[in-house]
């Protein structure tokens, strides 16, 4: 122990305040052990922040090993501020999905607002200049007054930061379920560029090297943030309003740029965004990643406000601020750039060699403790799991007791309206989606696709997760995910590299909670396994939780797939009348947990669809290689709302056209709505040209893996969608003949209605 | 050419007008730091779309005291072509360069879609390759574009072929359900008196490669480009 620490303030920690900081006794005796002696006030704060389930990820991590993160495209794997995988050219893509949750239900606009500008600063600490966003967002019904004000909160705030820092928002996800009225999601997922052997990382390298902190001064704002989204929220919630952190994009643009000039002329030896836990976390995981200490004086820090403690400076999380370690003698170079863009920038310490977080106050030291012991010795926790005994109830669906679908083109227009289904593009006009001139698909298809300038390829990237398949089967929704994402990305013409994902679950300290999280996680690392794909990032949000009602389990995959030419990009709309339609996999007896079963029976139950990996894995290499042979027009996949919902997408989603489709479809054993509206996964519909349907015929039928394929129809010029079912050869059990104008009414205007806005001036 | 674009803090449409300047039109483009002073040897100007000043107080209110601004007022007072789009047009109005303010849109929100123009004046430098009445595709993405001036300006406006671009519909119809921000007049684009600066909401340089499906930015690019050849700016 240093001579310094004698002059640290005496501890007088009471029961009381260490539940306060949200730590028990055993983790507070910990704390005892790894100082060897009691922690004052700051310490106890420090070790409250980095010990919280948002930081630490106690009751997680042993659980997140079973991910496989590696692979040969793998450049940066999980552990940075985001995962990088190769795309040739020289280039990296870093990617990441983050949740904002908590704060989200609590300041809608902010909370959303700052979870763009969050995930932003990971990607470009990197060194990647970022070039698309993609949210995934969960809501309740729009039928409730706070429902619509959550949703319209968190858009505007999506639009302000993400419009202003210029970054476009060119996709992701909403769906709607009562599950998320007090508690909804929004997990952001971000994208950028950067040579791949110029990519920083958080390191704080070389003794004596000078700490600089950069951007938005410190204020009282956000203190104890990472604690709030550490628990579960009750009635009382909203006087947390304060633990919200407020985000200013135009100062993160600045940050951005400057970050990437710093780059440009390699002035850094590392660099960490300050994000949950502040300046804190910031320094304990650069020191403790590269086995050094860090000393800073607290007295330097720049502030916005008189009068804060250390404690105050330390836990702060005001955001668009940086922490990063210059190179030697380019400390003058860093400031420089920092003048250029307008950005406030101090010296405020120095790397160490002695493995500790020492924090001064001009000459005193207010708190000392062993790096590590913060970022990487935190409790870990395998809390118990079980099974729920509702498990049983909700996977229990007697079809036999379920009337099959009496008037299914009711059931149709009654799907397209559902504002899960439903078209986003009262959400989506509101993004700015083509700042970059890189958005090559928009919002709207199976997943966005942005070019790589310099070369002939696009990156495709989709958020996914269907939570419902999780709350009836944790470990099949898992995988399902995982398969969707996949899918959408082959649909779009790309080969799928790597993934990142946010778990949104209850309270960890629940049994049925934890099986739920582990089951899920077991299902995603089952199917990335099997898939080859690599989660190189992500994140974990636990007690999504209000007043003893937890969210349905939620994992969302992030994924990103490398299109290797551009004439392989491929829409999930029609193109051509005539074009032949074919659906390639097999349609079973799969409605449970469908949404046709929430919407038209108001019942969510039953085991979601059974996922195949194998059949899945050969469904997709096919659907990718027909694409990359030049034959195919359109891939949709099937997936909410079954077969007639993706046709009827196909038919009305093109941006500025539409198309008719004429099909029959053979019914066999399978019950009618079953076959409409069931989710069997692993099925794309395409449209061929007729030139094509020989060879793409020929190719399927050769496979070595069985690829189930049927012809159903084709694309047509007239205004309609004709649909007939037979049972066997010739003999009709039903007809269906539906205007596209009648189709896109309901599909158009569902959620705008909802909401009560206008969608025209 | 040497086009220069005026790059000031938070302009975030900088780096597509480069693009477009120098890998579509085959072009010098030279971004230029607000803060200069000089745009020496520039044939052209462009004022970028983006979040100037992160659009506090009022969009491009602050952008227009920049040290640049100084010089982009001397060229253009010297007949030099400037065009702003979006941000650089709001900035324009409030450097009165061009004549009349942005009020919020309509509706109160941040709108990015695809929406048409009528080109109403084909004889201007930066319109000389359309058609007058031509229809073009072209983005918006903006929450201030709702274009306003007083009757008087607007007359002036309209009795001076200024007003260069009016939202249409897809035929060319100048409807009031064609305009998506509720600007006066259907008003999209207008020029100054002289005819060397243009301002106009959308975005020219987010429409003029065929891989994102729509080239018909890249006809006020190539007008403004074959107006320069053979122009001379007016001596200091």
């Amino acid at each position: 122990m240093t001579e310094d620490t004698k002059t640290l303030p005496p501890t007088n920690i009471s029961p009381e305040l260490i539940k306060q900081h949200g730590l028990s006794e055993e983790e507070y005796q910990q704390i005892v052990t790894h100082l060897g002696r009691e922690p004052n006030l700051t310490e106890l704060g420090i070790f409250s922040v980095m010990w919280s389930e948002h930081c630490s990820y106690k009751s997680s991590r042993v659980h997140l090993k079973r991910f496989p993160t590696d692979g040969p495209q793998v450049v940066q794997g999980p552990g940075e501020n985001a995962g990088a995988v190769d795309i040739g050219n020289g280039l990296a893509a870093v990617f990441k999905m983050e949740s904002h949750n908590h704060p989200s239900f609590i300041e809608p606009f902010q909370g959303a607002a700052t979870g763009v500008g969050g995930i932003l600063r990971d990607i470009f600490t990197m060194g990647a200049r970022p070039i698309a966003l993609l949210d995934s967002l969960r809501f309740g019904e729009l039928d409730t007054a706070q429902n619509r004000h959550l949703l319209k909160g968190v858009v505007s705030g999506i639009s302000w930061y993400g419009n202003c820092i210029g970054v476009p928002t060119v996709g992701g996800e909403i769906t709607f379920n009562d599950i998320y009225s007090k508690n909804p999601l929004v997990n952001v997922f971000c994208l950028g560029i950067v040579k791949k052997d110029r990519l920083l990382r958080g390191l704080a390298k070389g003794t004596g090297n000078q700490v600089l902190y950069i951007g938005a001064k410190t204020g009282r704002d956000g203190i104890h943030g990472a604690t709030m989204a550490s628990d579960s929220f009750d009635d009382a919630s909203e006087k947390k309003r304060p633990n919200v952190q407020v985000g200013d994009p135009f100062l993160e643009k600045l940050l951005l740029e400057a970050c990437l000039e710093f780059l440009e002329q390699d002035l850094l030896v590392g660099i960490q965004d300050m994000g949950a836990a502040g300046l804190t976390s910031s320094a304990c995981e650069m020191a403790s990643r590269s086995g050094t200490g860090i000393e800073l004086d607290v007295a330097k820090v720049p502030r916005r406000e008189p009068n804060m403690t250390p404690y105050e400076v330390l836990l702060s999380e005001s955001q668009e601020r940086m922490l990063l370690v210059a190179q030697p003698g380019k400390e003058d170079a860093v400031l420089a750039v920092c003048r250029k863009w307008g950005i406030d920038a101090a010296v405020v310490g120095k790397v160490t060699d002695d493995g500790l977080l020492r924090i001064r106050e001009g000459d005193q030291v207010v708190a000392e403790i062993p790096a590590p012991a913060i970022a990487d010795e935190a409790p870990r926790y395998e809390r118990p799991s079980a099974p729920p005994q509702y498990q049983e109830i909700l996977q229990a669906l007697n079809l036999d007791a379920l009337p099959d679908v009496k008037d299914p083109a009711d059931a149709l227009l009654q799907l397209l309206a559902s504002p899960t289904i439903a078209s986003k593009q009262w959400v989506f006009r509101q993004f700015d989606h083509m700042v970059g001139t890189n958005t090559v698909v928009s919002p709207g298809s199976d997943a966005a696709v942005v070019r790589i300038k310099g070369t002939n390829k696009a990156l495709a990237m989709t958020t996914d997760g269907n939570s419902r398949y999780c709350l009836l089967n944790p470990y099949m929704g898992g995988g399902l995910a995982v398969a969707e994402a996949a899918r959408n990305l082959v649909c779009s013409g790309a080969k799928p590299l790597g993934a990142t994902d946010c778990l949104n679950f209850g309270n960890p300290e629940r049994s049925d909670i934890m099986w739920q999280f582990i089951m899920a996680v077991e299902g995603i690392a089952d199917a990335c396994r099997a898939f080859e794909i690599p989660i190189v990032s992500g994140n974990v949000s636990l007690y999504n939780e209000t007043n003893g009602l937890s969210i349905y389990p939620t994992p969302i995959l992030g994924m990103v797939g490398l299109i290797e030419r551009e004439d392989d990009i491929t829409t999930q709309w029609f193109k051509q009348h005539g074009d032949a339609i074919l659906l390639l996999g097999e349609t079973r007896e799969d409605i449970g947990g469908t949404e046709y079963l929430k919407v038209m029976h108001s019942r969510e139950q039953g085991m979601p669809p059974w996922l195949d990996l194998e059949r899945e894995q050969a469904l997709q290499q096919c659907v990718l290689t027909l694409i990359q042979n030049g034959w195919v027009q359109t891939a949709h996949d099937c997936s909410e709302g079954g077969l007639l919902i993706t046709l009827a997408e196909c038919c009305i989603t093109h941006p500025t056209t539409q198309f008719g489709a004429q099909i029959t479809l053979s019914q066999e054993r399978l019950r009618l709505d079953a076959l409409l509206f069931g989710e069997s996964p692993s099925r794309v519909l395409v449209s061929v040209k007729q030139e094509h349907l020989g060879q793409v015929q020929r190719y399927i039928q050769d496979l070595n893996r069985d690829v189930p394929m049927s012809l159903l129809g084709r694309v047509t010029d007239t205004e309609h969608m004709d649909v007939t079912v037979n049972a066997s050869k010739n003999q009709t059990v039903y007809h269906m003949k539906l205007s596209l104008s009648d189709l896109t009414a309901q599909w158009q205007n569902s959620l705008s209605q909802q909401i009560g806005a206008e969608l025209s001036p | 050419m040497n086009i220069g674009i005026i790059v000031f803090p938070g302009s975030n449409c900088d780096r597509d007008c480069a693009h477009v300047i120098s890998e579509v039109m085959g072009q010098k483009a030279h971004l230029i730091w607000h803060q200069d002073t000089s745009l020496k040897g520039m044939d052209a100007l462009i004022l970028p779309g983006g979040f100037s000043y992160g659009d506090y107080l009022r969009t491009g209110s602050i952008a227009r005291f920049s040290p640049i601004m100084e010089a982009v007022i001397d060229f253009a007072g010297r007949g030099g072509l400037v065009l702003g789009i979006c941000n650089g047009f709001q900035i324009l109005l409030e450097a009165g360069l061009l004549s009349g303010a942005m009020l919020r849109n309509k509706n109160l929100s941040f709108i990015c879609e695809d929406i048409y123009v009528r080109v109403v004046n084909s004889d201007t430098p930066f319109t000389t390759q359309c058609q007058s009445g031509q229809v073009l595709k072209l983005p918006i993405a903006h929450a201030d574009g709702n274009y306003y001036t007083d009757p008087l300006t607007l007359s002036t406006l309209q009795a001076n072929a200024q007003i260069v671009f009016r939202y249409c519909d897809k035929n060319g119809n100048p409807i009031i359900s064609s305009n998506p921000n509720g600007s006066i007049d259907n008003i999209a684009g207008i020029r100054n008196a002289q005819g060397n600066v243009l301002g106009l909401m959308p975005h020219p340089e987010r429409c003029a490669e065929v891989i994102l499906s729509n080239q018909d930015g890249r006809l006020i690019f190539e007008s403004m480009l074959s107006s320069i050849i053979g122009k001379t700016l007016l001596p200091v």
